[in-house]
């Protein structure tokens, strides 16, 4: 009888083990999934195809100044040139499509840094658009009807015609990490956002985390027990469960419209991130506090040691790492949410870098979310690419957190 | 026995009532504790000798719902004046726990934690020799003088109390209360820390709360019996355990009641 019960619970236990080992494998794929969809699909975004263009400068006058010369044309003239049979007007204008109107720029600011080459015959590389630019990376099936493609017979053509020629390379997308949004796909970057993001964030860190340790420091310790204490500590709790749209609400209602806040920039989204963090650090450091051994507090009570000085000599480096993590995981939290950025604004499409908690500005989940809505298939790669980055700093803020969490560590 | 009747009460008490919110905890203590003497506090459990204990230094004070009537005067002070600090008071009561709480600092600085804090010691050298001092007078030096930069949550459990003996003395307190010291010790070192209240004896006024009767008799030269809240008999130890007045007392320390 009593061995019969003894199986049972062994029984019982390996089936809870199993239980568990499956829960972790199924999270463990699903993970794994995740992260390798998404790299697999942002694979296109790194690399860009470039062609090595030869551009005459030689007839440009040294008198001109040089940001007045029309550089569009004179790269425009370049590729034409490679082509000497179309002559026709519109083909002219289709064929120029397949290079990214980028180009003209670009040249012009190489010439800019290098004033040297105002009057030379050199090569100089140009982006194709997105659309040549995923022919060649084989996402163009040649093999369906002419008008269910993005790119015609005549198109294909040209673009097969270079590459034979040896003219096309593909080079990693230096656009990507270091330019800002773009409605070009192959201009666009996530630079800005990451930006912005780290501008927004730091803002948020500013005043969430100094309010937030102290507002628990004395709810915990000092705040007298009563029911307006009781009321706000209710009250802190439920914000922690408030939706992050609301917040956004709040702030455009509040900062914007009240206080005639400039809309879309890091600033007000920073407030709003403090707004929505500010519960979680609150309610983190207060749990922290409580955690370290009432005993420590008696002793050092005992020694003649103040209420402020109990705290800050010895329940607040207890609880250190406590507050770091509490804290990182509020930060971690604000980076990448996206709602109550898209009601203040931070959903415009920007393409400066932001220099100042002042500057128009997105953020990162927000360029995500405005690449996701894009129509250009290029743009499907950037998303993944964005998250990937995402995800990426998302994971170094974490480590940030574990390793504070290890430097700080008290052993009782 | 003669010398230590003469000496003079450093402590009074009258009239001490505590109550925790509405229940009352101690009734009516009016109790004498004599200078350089060790007095130990008996009773069973729950008869309200640590609450008595915790009032001297005003620890009680950070419990919400701990409210203190009536007298405590120390050097003919009444610590309860509204005009007393009690920081400063505490900075002249020790305090020893039940159980060994050292700050998770080192050794040294655990011991150095009072004298820095009040901003006694000036110079390091100061510092140094009142560390070196306080923990030879808690009979720990020899034991610890090669580490003393090592945390002392990684010493013994009877070393962390000598520790926090060591720290208690550090600030040159005149009285020092200890609530059940060595109920966390193995037998050897509560003999240690008991042969270290007798050496203390002669330069503090100590109160000690015990659950062991042996060890009230062993260390202690006067002794006061709690029962439910009330101090029902106080008198030189050996009057207290040989023929005490009070049955309850007798029925205690001879181990048929608690």
């Amino acid at each position: 009888m009593s061995s019969n019960n003894f199986k049972k619970r062994h029984r019982a236990e390996k089936r809870f083990k199993a239980y568990g080992l499956i829960s972790l494998v199924t999270a463990a794929i699903m993970l794994i999934v995740i992260i390798g969809s998404m790299i697999y699909k942002s694979i296109p975004a790194f690399t860009n195809y470039t062609l090595d263009l030869e551009v005459n400068m030689v007839s440009q006058s040294l008198d001109t100044d040089i940001e007045e010369i029309n550089y569009r044309g004179i790269v425009r003239d370049s590729f034409f040139s490679l082509f000497p049979e179309v002559q026709d007007r519109s083909e002219k204008r289709k064929l120029s499509k397949l290079i990214s109107s980028s180009a003209g720029y670009s040249l012009r600011d190489f010439i800019i840094e290098n004033p040297t080459y105002g009057n030379k015959k050199f090569y100089f590389s140009v982006l194709f658009t997105d659309d040549s630019d995923l022919f060649y990376k084989g996402y163009v099936d040649v093999y369906l009807p002419e008008d269910e493609r993005r790119l015609d017979n005549q198109e294909i053509f040209w673009l097969t015609k270079l590459q034979s020629r040896g003219r096309v390379e593909s080079k990693i997308s230096r656009n990507l990490f270091l330019n800002g949004d773009s409605r070009e796909p192959e201009v666009a970057g996530f630079y800005g956002a990451t930006i912005g993001s780290l501008i927004t964030i730091f803002v948020t860190l500013v005043l969430s985390f100094p309010i937030g340790v102290i507002t628990a420091i004395y709810l915990e310790n000092f705040a007298i027990k009563n029911r307006i204490t009781d009321f706000i500590e209710v009250n802190i709790n439920n914000l922690a469960a408030v939706p992050s749209i609301i917040f956004g609400l709040l702030g455009l209602a509040v900062f914007i419209n009240f206080f005639g806040m400039p809309r879309s920039v890091p600033l007000v989204g920073g407030l709003v991130l403090s707004l929505m963090t500010l519960p979680t650090i609150i309610i983190t450091t207060r749990s922290s506090l409580q955690s370290v051994p009432p005993s420590i507090r008696e002793a050092a009570l005992a020694m003649g040691a103040s209420e402020m000085q109990v705290v800050f000599q010895h329940l607040l480096p207890a609880a250190l790492p406590g507050i770091f993590t509490g804290a990182i995981i509020g930060l971690a939290r604000a980076f990448g949410e996206s709602a109550p950025l898209l009601l203040i604004g931070m959903v415009a499409f920007i393409v400066d870098i932001p220099a100042s908690i002042n500057d128009p500005a997105t953020a990162l989940p927000v360029q995500i979310y405005l690449w996701a809505d894009s129509p250009e298939r290029a743009f499907v790669a950037k998303t993944s690419a964005a998250t990937l980055i995402l995800i990426g700093l998302l994971i170094v803020i974490n480590l940030v957190a574990v390793i504070l969490r290890k430097r700080y560590e008290v052993k009782w | 026995m003669n010398d230590q009747l003469n000496n003079k009460s450093l402590i009074q008490c009258s009239n001490v009532n505590v109550f925790y919110a509405d229940q009352q905890a101690l009734f009516d203590i009016n109790l004498d504790i004599r200078e350089n003497e060790v007095t130990s506090l008996i009773g069973p459990s729950g008869c309200g000798k640590s609450t008595f204990l915790r009032c001297i230094n005003r620890m009680n004070d950070v419990i919400d719902i701990c409210k203190v009537e009536g007298s405590i005067s120390i050097d003919n002070q009444n610590i309860y004046d509204p005009e007393v600090d009690v920081v400063e008071l505490r900075s002249r009561i020790g305090m020893v726990f039940q159980k060994p709480n050292p700050f998770p600092k080192s050794v040294y600085d655990n011991v150095a934690y009072g004298p820095k804090l009040h901003g006694r010691i000036l110079h390091q050298e100061d510092l140094d020799r009142k560390v070196q001092e306080s923990l030879e007078r808690a009979g720990l030096w020899s034991e610890v003088k090669d580490r003393l930069h090592e945390p002392g949550t990684s010493l013994s459990g009877g070393q962390q109390q000598r520790l926090c003996i060591a720290r208690a003395i550090a600030i040159d307190p005149s009285v020092i209360l200890m609530d059940e010291p060595c109920s966390a010790l193995d037998p050897i070192a509560t003999a240690k820390i008991e042969e270290l209240i007798d050496e203390l004896k002669s330069k503090y006024t100590i109160t000690i709360v015990t659950h062991s009767m042996q060890q009230a008799a062993r260390v202690s030269q006067r002794t006061a019996f709690f029962h439910l809240g009330k101090l029902i008999e106080v008198g030189d130890t050996e009057k207290i355990f040989r023929s005490p007045e009070h049955e309850q007392t007798e029925a205690y320390v001879t181990g048929r009641y608690g």
